[in-house]
């Protein structure tokens, strides 16, 4: 079936990236906001636009209800969960089935079972995905201490229901663990509502390394190559690019097949996105899927020349995915780089009104943004307010149009990153393309020019 | 008198603290929250709390003034 009205329950620049498409397809879009949003670009470029409720998420983008509630009364058949949010909430998934309507992602089944970082791993582990070495559900501190001693310290402690990075803690000995368990359960539960911790072996300094997949309901699954996410201020992504500049192509075409495994292993329909560790020596474990499109998937975008919301919308429309995976080619080298409402230095959150807004353009560059000179970001919701991608036939091509790129990005008004990811492409290690996860996490050498 | 300011825009999470309080350098006095992440708000140096110019709820610009303290 068609679809003839998507309803898009997200905001900010995944909306008006999800219009696009939609507007080339001829398929008319609803818009849902907060309060807060009301004067951002995305609510004036849908086709209509409903409020939802007051500022915080949970009152509006996380009200499941009010969402459903607009979608009947727009008419909308279909909706698209964007990323963050309620995009793997099973629940919500569930709900929109059962309102008769279209859900633009994997089954509520499919989510629920990747979302419990437990199941998933055993899952992964069945079918013969490397996973890291780690635990299952831990009762207590105690049996904590003696299965760290079985998997080897440090450790790398995480909320079963958790994600994005929140209350992970790296444990290197017992009295460290004993103390840090009963807060680390405080914590889960004060954040997702569940305090089951588990644990995994702490992988030094590795590189977080993630492939797209898509598969039809067929069970028809292909990969579109990898992105390197080693970037990352507090376990969240900075800048990515694809191809990674830094592994052997054998490790790139193991990663690609162990990703399709993966989502064959659960039934997989859509986009989905399988991350993976790797070790210096390319050793390469899995860490998560996630059931929903990706921030960083223009980076794919524009290295396979594909529209990955329009394949999006494609399987959720219950064709065929028409890509044999040996058509699936990779052109030149992208990178995109996340633009934060944010201190560079000290990482802090600096919310307020944007004076001036002022994206590059040109040859190879792509900028997606939530925003404009003159909106209120808000600091209520994530604080990033634009990506940057930039595509060229090489990296070092690449790079060079990144450096002129960001230096014509203009943003003010509120602190942004921008000085910090034009530092970054000033790093010998990024330069070079051989960096982990822990490039951020050490001072950056400064601009000597 | 000294003051202890907010590092960043946000809304208060939570206050540590009570007017008659002994403080000392380092310890964390408020909880803010901007942008999904929580950060608390250290005293520079050590005193007596005088005034809390804020309550859970309230909404606060980076540099405002959070609490007095007396020396």
């Amino acid at each position: 079936m068609k679809i003839q009205k998507l309803l898009i329950a997200n905001r900010g620049e995944i909306a008006r990236r999800i219009i696009r498409t939609c507007r080339e397809r001829g398929i008319r879009t609803v818009a849902v906001h907060s309060e807060a949003d009301k004067g951002l670009p995305f609510v004036r470029e849908a086709d209509e636009a409903v409020l939802i409720g007051p500022p915080p998420v949970a009152r509006s983008y996380l009200n499941a209800d009010a969402i459903l509630k607009a979608a009947a009364d727009t008419g909308a058949d279909a909706v698209h969960p964007g990323y963050g949010l309620l995009s793997e909430n099973a629940d919500f998934a569930r709900k929109v089935k059962e309102a008769g309507l279209t859900f633009v992602g994997p089954a509520p089944e499919v989510i629920a079972r990747m979302g419990d970082k437990v199941t998933a791993r055993r899952t992964m582990e069945e079918a013969g995905v490397p996973v890291v070495p780690g635990t299952e559900d831990l009762r207590d501190p105690e049996e904590a201490v003696r299965e760290a001693v079985k998997i080897g310290w440090p450790v790398m402690m995480k909320a079963s229901a958790g994600g994005g990075g929140i209350g992970m803690q790296v444990l290197r000995g017992e009295e460290e663990l004993k103390k840090a368990f009963p807060s680390a359960q405080g914590r889960a539960k004060a954040y997702f509502g569940d305090d089951t911790l588990f644990m995994e072996r702490f992988i030094e300094s590795p590189r977080h390394v993630e492939v797209q997949v898509f598969a039809d309901h067929r069970g028809k699954t292909v990969h579109l190559f990898e992105r390197e996410c080693s970037v990352q201020r507090r376990n969240q992504k900075v800048v990515e690019e694809s191809p990674s500049p830094s592994i052997r192509p054998g490790t790139r075409e193991s990663l690609c097949k162990a990703a399709v495994r993966a989502a064959k292993a659960v039934g997989y329909t859509g986009a989905g996105t399988v991350e993976f560790l790797v070790d210096p020596e390319e050793n390469f474990y899995f860490l998560e899927m996630n059931t929903r499109l990706q921030v960083e998937h223009p980076v794919t975008e524009m290295v396979t020349g594909l529209d990955l919301v329009a394949l999006q919308l494609d399987v959720a429309e219950g064709k065929d995915l028409a890509l044999d995976q040996d058509q699936i080619r990779m052109t030149g080298h992208a990178l995109e780089y996340r633009v934060y409402a944010e201190d560079p230095e000290r990482f802090l959150p600096s919310p307020g009104t944007l004076e001036a807004f002022s994206p590059p353009e040109g040859e190879g560059i792509r900028v997606d943004a939530g925003v404009e000179a003159g909106s209120q970001v808000a600091p209520y919701y994530d604080p990033m307010i634009a990506k940057c991608i930039v595509h060229a036939d090489s990296r070092e091509q690449a790079l060079a149009r990144s450096r002129k790129a960001l230096a014509a990005f203009e943003v003010s008004g509120i602190k942004s990153n921008l000085p910090l990811l034009i530092n970054i492409l000033d790093q010998p290690e990024f330069i070079r393309g051989r960096y982990d996860t822990t490039l951020l996490t050490k001072p950056l050498q400064f601009d000597k020019r | 008198m000294k003051s202890i300011q907010a590092t960043m825009a946000g809304t208060v999470l939570q206050v540590m603290v009570s007017e008659g309080d002994r403080v000392e350098s380092g310890q964390d006095v408020v909880l803010l929250e901007s942008m999904k992440m929580e950060v608390p708000v250290q005293a520079e140096e050590g005193g007596t709390v005088s005034a809390v110019k804020v309550e859970v709820g309230s909404f606060v610009s980076d540099g405002d003034i959070l609490i007095e303290l007396d020396d």
